[in-house]
């Protein structure tokens, strides 16, 4: 764990006085991940390895994260960090010292049979989940894999590839036979605990054979950008509404904090003015709450953003009573609404399907059509719509040549208090091709919105309580 | 600028050595802690930091508290918080009513000041968890459970004692900590805590046990219970908890089944079984029926090989 990660190596590796600025570096590198580590953190984190033993990598770990890492969400990416930062400080230690792994040159050609016995292998060490074992049958698979073709240089590609040529699935294989522990499929977390050891394997050899570290990757927009794809995982959904949730309930204790026009409650403080004779010493004030809003929620449903869409509505929905009152309408030609289907079912899967299928927007061209919408959406809920209400429209603004219509969103934008457009393409890709962004822009606020980080932003902004004048 | 407080001077507690003291140490009082959570404990004894600990309900914080006083021979002083809680309560107060009888009980030519210098003595005061935490003659463990529940005022409030370990009455002047207590914030993440807060504590995050470690626990409270069945037991907790649930059930409700298992003499946990004791371990009516769906019915086809 002591050899040194840096560019410029100063005293010899292991030498105690490498220590302090390893840990000095592991502070910078997390915040660099966004991780607020302070210098009362750093100084906390010396003071605790002196009480315990640096050669228990766990207690080591432990023992840091315990004072850096001060939430959940900063555990996590303190992991992380915490892996790649030791591994790559130990990989290149080993390249300058020229210290190489001869024993996979001996691994010859695989026949067939002994590539199926590999196969059955690596799936029973899956099952019983023995990290050793993986740790050692990752190494032979690539070893196998790299003698029969050519990696293909980017190493997730390759790590895909080889669990692949091996038939390593989560899901059951019922054609193979009944005593292949890959018949009922294997466990999620162990396969994918396989993936990350291949992955630090071809990881090692690449930096072997060049000698030197490949850059460092942020690790932050890969692992925080929203689910696109339909599998769009229920995890990710539920991390962000649980971060929100607390960070929504953090903003009401700020505001009650202000107390601008503070009203008497006269009853807390009769009942406190017993304890001093009848003497009101002690004024009780009503709390102070906050309003919440109202809010319409537009979402296109057309291919190019359902996943962003439903994604949106589930995080709305988790965070319902948040708001006070709450419509979601789902369109791609017409609009209809979807708020019921949100309230009664929680399954992030069964809504996407149900959306699809029952909310009636499944049987038309498929392209979206931004004019006709707006006018469906006014007849709607035009008597509802109210200077305290907010609507939110989802969409990329492509409106596939047709008329925009934006007189109609400037009468919707007009009545509701707040009108907000999520975009889920990149700024850079505006007002490109059948992009009309910039017509409907002028009546509302438009935010760009294709990250965890944005999105959060976004709900933040909008559940900021409305302090009533 | 945490200040490290003087040296604790009672020699005579069983002032743990090692993580492993400590982890066997909470063994041996009924607590089976993972490995974060002795070394943090062991870190917490020796530095005299206070520990944040997080996590869902029911996997042990409070009780994790309560162990470590019974292991260290401390008392365990208890300031439970909930929103609205402010320094009259946690720390210290003024007894009125003593104060009243004094004044009416003096006689009418004492002197204003004389009255007064006496009525703000010890003699006053009300301690409050923290006061008596603080200036406890013997060491204590400090519980303040569930500090997502307060204002963030009172937070600020708790940064005074955790750090420095005193308390400024204004009447009164400092109280300074004789003693240094071990001191454990538990929080259900319910928001998000002040950074000044967090910076002060060391973070121990406390999850649902490994399958293992749950059976262990499981088995330590309910030693009758047929080994079989308490591994049965853990399997499908754990299938319930893997599930969207609005509550997943916690360590605590998995005990309180295998006792109910075991009061019933349960051989096997099939579906009826299941069924009809589903309601120690599921606490919402969307729930129950999420759980009887995904997961009763899993349990249906070994009952019929069996």
């Amino acid at each position: 764990m002591s050899p040194e990660p840096g560019p410029a190596p100063q005293g010899a590796p292991g030498a105690p006085e490498g220590m302090p600025a390893r840990i000095l570096e592991l502070g910078e590198e997390l915040r660099r991940e966004g991780v607020a580590v302070g210098t009362s953190e750093l100084l906390d984190a010396f003071q605790v390895l002196r009480e315990i033993s640096w050669t228990s990598q766990e207690d080591f770990r432990e023992a840091l994260a315990a004072t850096l890492a001060k939430s959940q969400e900063d555990r996590r990416i303190f992991e992380l960090v915490f892996e790649r930062f030791f591994f790559r400080a130990v990989e290149l230690a080993a390249a300058r010292e020229g210290v190489r792994e001869e024993d996979r040159a001996n691994l010859s050609e695989l026949t067939e049979q002994e590539l199926d016995a590999l196969r059955a292998e690596i799936a029973a060490a899956l099952r019983d989940g023995s990290e050793g074992a993986m740790r050692d049958l990752a190494r032979m698979a690539i070893a196998a894999f790299a003698r029969r073709q050519e990696g293909s240089g980017v190493i997730g590609v390759d790590v895909q590839r080889i669990r692949r040529a091996l038939g390593l699935r989560a899901e059951p294989q019922p054609d193979l036979p009944e005593d292949d522990p890959r018949h009922d499929g294997l466990p999620r977390d162990a396969l994918r605990r396989f993936e990350a050891l291949m992955r630090r394997e071809l990881e090692r050899s690449q930096i072997e054979r060049t000698g030197n570290l490949p850059p460092a990757r942020a690790l932050g927009e890969l692992d925080r950008a929203l689910p696109s794809g339909p599998l769009a995982d229920l995890a990710a959904v539920h991390r962000v509404v649980a971060q929100l949730r607390r960070r929504l309930a953090t903003q009401g204790m700020q505001m009650r904090g202000h107390r601008r026009h503070a009203h008497v409650d006269v009853r807390r403080t009769m009942r406190a003015s017993l304890q001093t004779g009848g003497v009101p010493v002690e004024l009780k004030f009503r709390p102070r709450r906050p309003k919440r809003p109202e809010i319409y929620v537009l979402c296109d449903v057309s291919t190019s953003v359902t996943s962003a869409s439903v994604f949106f509505l589930s995080v709305l929905h988790a965070l319902h009573d948040t708001f006070r009152k709450m419509r979601s309408f789902v369109f791609i030609e017409r609009i209809s609404e979807v708020t019921d289907i949100f309230e009664h079912e929680r399954n992030f899967k069964t809504v996407s399907e149900r959306i699809g299928s029952d909310a009636g927007v499944a049987d038309i061209s498929g392209y979206t059509d931004y004019g006709r919408v707006w006018s469906e959406f006014l007849v709607q809920v035009e008597d509802d719509l109210h200077p305290r209400a907010t609507v939110i429209v989802l969409g990329d603004a492509r409106t596939n040549g047709r008329d925009p219509r934006a007189d109609i969103f400037a009468q919707i934008a007009a009545r509701a208090g707040r009108t907000f457009w999520l975009n889920p393409e990149p700024r850079l890709y505006w007002n490109y091709g059948d992009s009309v962004i910039a017509a409907y822009e002028e009546f509302c606020k438009a935010f760009e919105c294709w990250t965890t980080g944005q999105l959060e932003d976004f709900v933040r902004a909008l559940t900021r309580p409305v302090v009533a004048a | 600028m945490p200040v490290s407080p003087p040296e604790a001077p009672q020699q005579d507690l069983p002032a743990p050595t090692s993580v492993q003291d400590v982890s066997a140490g909470l063994r041996a009082v009924g607590y089976l802690p993972g490995e974060s959570t002795a070394l943090v404990s062991y870190l917490a004894t020796k530095l005299g930091k206070p520990v944040l600990v997080e996590g869902p309900a029911g996997v042990g914080k409070t009780e994790l508290a309560k162990a470590l006083a019974r292991y260290l021979g401390r008392e365990l002083v208890r300031l439970q918080c909930y929103e609205g809680l402010d320094e009259a309560k946690a720390l210290y107060e003024w007894n009125y009513r003593k104060q009243l009888l004094r004044i009416q009980a003096e006689a009418a030519d004492t002197g204003w000041s004389a009255v007064q210098e006496d009525i703000f003595g010890e003699e006053f005061l009300l301690a409050r968890p923290l006061m008596t935490a603080i200036a406890s003659e013997q060491p204590v463990v400090l519980l303040i459970d569930e500090i997502d529940k307060t204002d963030q005022e009172f937070e600020a409030m708790l940064l005074e004692v955790l750090s420095d370990f005193q308390i400024s009455i204004p009447e009164l002047g400092r109280v300074q900590s004789r003693t240094h207590p071990i001191v454990l914030l538990t929080s259900n993440n319910s928001r998000e805590l002040t950074e000044a807060l967090k910076r002060r504590c060391l973070y121990l995050w406390l999850d649902y046990p490994e399958l293992e470690h749950e059976l262990e626990i499981v088995r330590l409270h309910a030693p009758n219970l047929d080994k079989t069945v308490a591994r049965r037991l853990v399997e499908v907790i754990g299938m319930v908890r893997a599930l969207d649930l609005k509550k997943p059930p916690s360590i605590a409700e998995s005990i309180d089944w295998a006792r109910a298992l075991l009061l019933l003499g349960a051989q096997d946990i099939d579906a009826e079984t299941f069924n009809e004791t589903m309601s120690v371990i599921v606490k919402h009516r969307s729930d129950m029926d999420v759980v009887a769906e995904r997961v009763g019915l899993k349990l249906g086809s070994p009952a019929d090989v069996a």
